[in-house]
């Protein structure tokens, strides 16, 4: 079949394990819109959901590290974090070996991918999963970016990685969910925590919603982390959704909630 | 280099229950597996947040790390200002601290 569904997220480990923190109005609209993008993920009946996250030295670290990698697992578990840090708990989530087989064939035509048999999932992805997929029954393949080991792959590579993840599941008869997740401007787990750029983030998802490649691609990483922080450095995983989708975004929720760490964000994009 | 092997140590200690059990019994067995400097190895055994975090430890290493320790994120974001407090500023990484020791980003 193909691409039947495409978003953005964010997937702060504040925005459940610090729920309780944070402004009940902002917080409950925030989580109302996460879980609104679940039931149109579900409305689009999926085989399987990508995940394109960014995590947090889980599973890859500086001794072995992939630029891209894809998962290949029957099952993976998460979090790997402690389950009452997180407020998620630990559960299995069922994963799809021979459907990954084949993407990962598929892109490794044009982008050299790192495949992964084992992969315990954080609350790069944990988080994103408790609202689009709250009973954690849909079959996820997780795909990861590093975003935070520099040295860091390019950005126009993250285009060409989100191209050839579309090429990948152009060629194959299942329907396929993808959402990409990360922050736009955050300095997490610092002592900034909490401070996030709302203009550079709205500047980047004006970028995103309108599908300006030569824009999204156009930031220097001295600039990400100088504007945007360390966590900036995730909008590889947007720009990756961009390139896989090519339609113009939606933007359903956007608020910076400190006590998150993140300006919050909820997105569709459009298939074309 | 050794950066690396203490951040290589908070990895493991994140992901790896027995490495957690034997960390919880002897901290000093398990800092002997890794090349950590003086100051490193000082840092994990006294359980010091905020001088780990001068060192140059990614805060996604790091915070799963006081979260083993017990310590609720605003005592987590506090032990890291103390850091810079009593021992200047980051020395390394890319976790810089951008605001000031006296500030309250997001309430805590």
């Amino acid at each position: 079949m193909s691409l039947v569904f495409a978003g953005a997220c964010s997937h702060g480990p504040g925005i459940t394990g610090r729920a309780h923190l944070a402004e009940p109005g902002v917080r409950d609209a925030f989580h109302a819109e996460f879980r609104g993008m679940g039931e149109a993920l579900a409305a689009t009946n999926p085989d399987a959901l990508i995940v394109i996250a960014a995590e947090h030295f889980a599973n890859f670290f500086m001794n072995n590290m992939p630029a891209y990698a894809i998962g290949m697992a029957e099952h993976y578990e998460g979090p790997i974090e402690d389950p009452g840090w997180l407020g998620i708990p630990r559960t299995r989530i069922p994963g799809h070996a021979e459907l990954s087989l084949r993407l990962v064939r598929g892109v490794m035509q044009t982008v050299d991918v790192a495949y992964a048999e084992e992969w315990k999932f954080d609350h790069g992805i944990m988080v994103p999963l408790h609202f689009l997929t709250p009973r954690f029954d849909l079959p996820i393949i997780p795909v990861n970016i590093n975003c935070q080991g520099p040295p860091l792959t390019p950005l126009h590579r993250a285009w060409a990685f989100g191209e050839a993840l579309r090429r990948a599941c152009d060629a194959v008869p299942e329907r396929i969910a993808l959402v990409s997740t990360g922050g736009i401007s955050h300095w997490p787990a610092t002592p900034d925590s909490g401070k996030i750029n709302e203009p550079w983030d709205r500047e980047f998802l004006d970028r995103w919603l309108r599908q300006d490649k030569a824009a999204m691609l156009s930031y220097s990483d001295e600039a990400t982390y100088r504007d945007a922080g360390q966590g900036g450095f995730e909008i590889r995983t947007f720009i990756a959704a961009a390139a896989a989708a090519r339609g113009r975004g939606e933007l359903r929720f956007y608020a910076p909630i400190p006590i998150f760490s993140v300006g919050c964000t909820v997105a569709l994009m459009a298939i074309e | 280099m050794s950066l690396y092997a203490a951040q290589k140590l908070l990895f493991h200690l994140n992901r790896e229950p027995a490495v957690q059990q034997r960390f919880r019994a002897s901290r000093e067995t398990v800092l002997d597996d890794y090349e950590l400097s003086a100051e490193e190895r000082e840092a994990f055994l006294a359980g010091d947040i905020g001088k780990l975090y001068v060192l140059g430890a990614n805060g996604q290493l790091l915070m799963h790390f006081a979260a083993l320790l017990g310590m609720p994120w605003a005592d987590y974001i506090e032990a890291m200002r103390e850091g810079v407090r009593r021992h200047g500023p980051v020395r390394a990484g890319v976790y810089a601290m951008t605001t000031s020791t006296d500030e309250k980003v997001a309430g805590v």
